[in-house]
């Protein structure tokens, strides 16, 4: 990674759009270093959990006996690379009888209409 | 407005659900891989989109429909078949693409 | 145009890496340019050299392969990815090459489109 740190230019809005559930695919694991890379470029990063991505900061995780590797602790050091804006989607959240109070990290909860609109403002989306 | 690719199968994963559900109307949603199944008229799944044709500009990749033996099946109302190079066209015409994995 | 493309699957499991290919070689008939070809998750396996598939399949690994040299294309293995999964420079076929995740998002900043395929 020896070139990161030295581009400069634009500031992009870049969307993580996050849909799987942890440990069954490595897809939430990867997905975060690629975060965490994006936001030292500068960019205008923002996370979005839909779907079974919810799973990924549900708290509590102990993954002690299944030895994989426990990961949680990094959606919580997001905010320290400048990654603030976290959303959830309120239907995928409550569709898994999941309330803010089961959230490793501080989230803002938005509609599926909200974050329609949020959604379609962006420059990049990566998903996974 | 944005477009939408979705590669999934709707009797076997959620992707195309969610992505009628979040994608703002009138984005193209595009349908490839095993999500071209959706796109067919005579499936209890084609009907279900059949029902949202009028909020969304609806692709479905043609290679994807052929290599699957189902090309010359009956599509729901206001699907346009696309090539690799339509594909490539649709793209570039949107200002973002958005994939549903 | 400018186009970047990720590809989150490797060759064989998933169909992503195929319509990837199909996508970069049609937008470069039509003109568009694909400033970077990203490999991340089991896209590294894209990079494999030694992989043989059997005489009557595509052989995406060469295909990519052959597609970099033609078009002068950069094709970057992610290292992080490839590491966890014994991808090294002695595998990696002519017209890739393994560098950091800066390098992924530099081609959503630089490029017009960035197209992610995966499963």
């Amino acid at each position: 990674m020896e070139d990161d740190d030295e581009f400069e230019g634009e500031v992009k809005r870049f969307l993580y759009v996050n849909r799987k559930a942890p440990h069954g695919t490595i897809y939430a694991l990867e997905t975060l270093e690629t975060v965490l890379i994006a936001a030292a470029f500068d960019q205008d990063v923002s996370m979005v959990f839909i779907d079974d991505g919810v799973y990924q900061i549900k708290k509590d995780w102990d993954t002690t006996n299944v030895n994989m590797k426990n990961f949680s602790k990094t959606y919580r050091a997001l905010d320290g690379y400048d990654v603030e804006k976290l959303y959830v989607e309120k239907e995928s959240m409550e569709a898994r009888g999941l309330t803010e109070d089961d959230l490793i990290v501080d989230v803002e909860v938005l509609s599926a209409a909200e974050l329609s609109d949020l959604m379609d403002a962006q420059d990049v989306v990566i998903s996974s | 407005m944005m477009l939408h690719t979705v590669n999934k199968s709707p009797f076997e994963r959620n992707a195309l659900s969610s992505c009628l559900r979040l994608a703002k109307k009138g984005s193209g949603i595009l349908l490839i891989e095993d999500a071209v199944y959706g796109a067919l008229a005579d499936n209890a799944e084609g009907k279900k989109l059949a029902e949202r044709n009028g909020d969304f500009k609806l692709y479905v990749l043609g290679p994807d429909l052929e290599a699957r033996g189902v090309a010359d099946k009956p599509l729901i109302d206001g699907v346009t078949v696309v090539d690799y190079g339509g594909f490539v066209d649709l793209a570039a015409e949107h200002d973002a693409v958005q994939s549903w994995l | 145009m400018k186009f970047g493309i990720l590809v989150n699957e490797g060759p064989f499991t998933h169909q992503a890496s195929d319509t990837a290919y199909h996508f970069a070689k049609n937008a470069l008939a039509k003109g568009h340019e694909i400033n970077r070809v990203f490999f991340y998750n089991d896209g590294v396996n894209n990079a494999n050299k030694l992989s043989e598939p059997q005489a009557d399949d595509r052989n995406l690994v060469k295909l990519w392969s052959e597609l970099a040299v033609e078009h002068k294309l950069d094709l970057v293995v992610c290292v992080a990815a490839a590491l966890r999964r014994g991808i090294k420079d002695e595998l990696i076929p002519e017209g890739f090459r393994i560098s950091g995740l800066g390098q992924l998002v530099e081609a959503g900043i630089e490029g017009d489109r960035l197209m992610v395929f995966g499963d």
